[in-house]
């Protein structure tokens, strides 16, 4: 396994369609085989690109077979401010639902891991960009609870275009909501952790995504808060290449190791049994 | 639901809440705290001029303070970067917040910010987790916790400073996910429909009440609080008064059940039950 990747498709919201049957590695170039990069966990064998990963595979990937049952799926969204925008908020939604045959941006799992009980939850870009609005803080709350209720730990995967604009005020308050959940974690000595993957950005990296006791990272993935865009326009700064990925945030401290999915679950498991293992060996 | 303001109206408050004359923090400190007593840095980095914090004495309270700088002229907002803060302004906020909890101080934040500093160095400072700890601090905090929203309340970097036991605005203040001109530039790829999204967002402190997301409108003088800041700092302190009232007698971990359960109650959504 390549222990470096590289990265030459710019990386930039939305994260890059992985390519259709037939077609070649948008990264590397290398002609794929039928199936050959679902079978690889979406990273292309050939130069580890990490193409996105749909919620479900990512539960399947982590949690143990057989053991997941879904938490909050009957929470879903209504428009607080009954928003106009070029289509209704509603539309957006239902387009939204059939397009990815999700209920929402936020998928949340009540399973185990390695036959201990987990909380796992994953945001999915491809739903409405992974925005969090009321939903998808409430269906965070309610893992949460479910994680203090098993006394399992709550592994959490980002990945997110920010707050979700059309629930305006509301959807801001969910950084709030989020940052309070894990409270009572912390307070009962359950683990948190969460999964960096690309992009995480904007409300959702400046609240349940960094206040986890151990962060994680795909390689590749870029964070960022404001955003390139802003960023150049405001200060004028010349951004160099990479900036915000993975890779430079682990070297400016921002998280704790960048893992690449062939190994992401073992990793995870080896964090776990550190955390809640106690000190004392045996 | 309570009815949504004009594009015009919306507008208006926006300029109001960002006009150049606002009282901002230190204007209320000038106005009304005379034995304001400033602090300094983050212990960690630096100093950042867009967060301004010190203990004050507050009606019959000994308070901490801490609150957005703007700025009036292009000079000091050029010193207090326009009230953009960085990582090390939060940290200087998280520090401040914690030393008033070590010697039993309620913390007053007082929010004026168009948002987080969108730089280069303050992203890869951590600006995010800055943030995040931030709103994790103020979330954990054992004192009582008002917050006053003078101007703007600029998305994440607003929030930052702003979760407290009560979140009051001033009437011709803003709160919003996003600006109305950003709003504007994802919807319409135009942001000269700011007035819109505005509108859109209900980013006004009236329709934030109605919509039970904030605590209290503070009145302003009339045309807005520039006309008279003497009067607004009276009406401001007069309402961090009366919160503190009803806060500071509480039971810490009381306090603070009730603050997670107002957190934790965020949010409109519908469910099996419900529908």
């Amino acid at each position: 396994m390549a222990k470096y990747v590289t990265i030459q498709v710019a990386r930039k919201e939305p994260p890059p369609e992985p390519p259709a049957t037939g077609e070649s590695c948008k990264n590397c170039k290398t002609p794929l085989q039928e199936g050959e990069l679902e079978r690889h966990l979406r990273v292309c064998p050939h130069c580890s690109f990490h193409y996105p990963m749909p919620s479900h595979e990512r539960i399947a990937l982590l949690a143990d077979k057989g053991s997941v049952s879904f938490v909050g799926e009957d929470v879903r969204a209504v428009d607080p401010l009954e928003f106009f925008d070029l289509r209704a908020y509603p539309d957006r939604m239902a387009e939204a639902q059939r397009g990815t045959g999700l209920s929402e941006a936020f998928l949340a799992a009540n399973c185990k891991i390695s036959g201990k009980p987990a909380a796992i939850g994953v945001l999915d870009f491809k739903f409405l960009g992974g925005s969090m609005g009321s939903v998808v803080g409430e269906r965070f709350y309610r893992l949460s609870r479910v994680a203090l209720e098993t006394k399992a730990p709550l592994i959490v995967v980002a990945g997110s275009g920010g707050a979700r604009m059309q629930e305006g005020l509301f959807s801001l308050m969910q950084m709030a909501k989020t940052v309070v959940s894990v409270q009572a974690l912390s307070k009962a000595g359950l683990p948190y952790i969460t999964i960096l993957t690309h992009p995480t950005t904007g409300g959702v990296f400046a609240s349940f995504a960094t206040v986890a006791d151990v962060i994680l990272a795909e390689p590749g993935a870029v964070m960022s808060f404001a955003g390139a865009r802003i960023i150049e326009q405001t200060t004028r700064e010349k951004l160099p290449p990479g900036f915000g990925s993975s890779e430079s945030q682990l070297q400016h401290g921002q998280v704790d190791m960048v893992v690449d999915r062939r190994e992401l679950k073992e990793r995870l498991v080896r964090v776990l049994s550190f955390l809640t293992g106690g000190g004392t060996v045996g | 639901m309570a009815d949504r303001l004009t594009p015009e109206a919306a507008w208006e408050v926006v300029q109001l809440a960002r006009h150049q004359d606002r009282p901002q923090t230190l204007d209320y400190i000038a106005a009304a705290l005379p034995d304001f007593l400033p602090l300094s840095g983050d212990r960690l980095h630096g100093d950042d001029k867009a967060i301004v914090g010190g203990m004050a004495t507050l009606g019959k309270y000994r308070v901490m303070l801490i609150g957005h700088q703007k700025g009036h002229s292009l000079k000091e907002r050029q010193e207090h970067s326009f009230g953009m803060t960085r990582p090390e302004g939060y940290r200087k906020g998280m520090r401040l917040a914690r030393l008033a909890e070590k010697f039993g101080l309620p913390v007053v934040t007082l929010v004026d910010t168009p948002g987080a500093y969108p730089g280069k160095d303050a992203e890869e400072g951590g600006q995010a987790g800055a943030i995040a700890r931030s709103i994790e601090t103020f979330a954990t905090l054992d004192t009582a916790t008002v917050t006053v929203v003078l101007g703007e309340g600029g998305s994440g970097g607003a929030l930052a400073l702003a979760l407290a036991d009560r979140v009051l605005m001033l009437e011709n203040s803003i709160y919003s996910v996003i600006s109305p001109e950003g709003c504007a530039a994802l919807v319409w790829r135009d942001a000269a429909e700011g007035p819109r999204a505005a509108a859109a967002l209900r980013v006004g402190a009236r329709g934030l009440f109605d919509l039970g997301l904030v605590d209290e409108v503070i009145d302003e003088p009339e045309g807005g609080a520039q006309n008279d800041p003497q009067l607004a700092a009276t009406r401001v302190m007069q309402a961090i008064e009366k919160a503190l009232d009803d806060l500071v007698p509480l039971d810490p971990a009381e306090r603070l059940r009730l603050r997670h359960e107002k957190y934790v109650m965020m949010g409109r959504y519908a469910t099996a039950a419900s529908r």
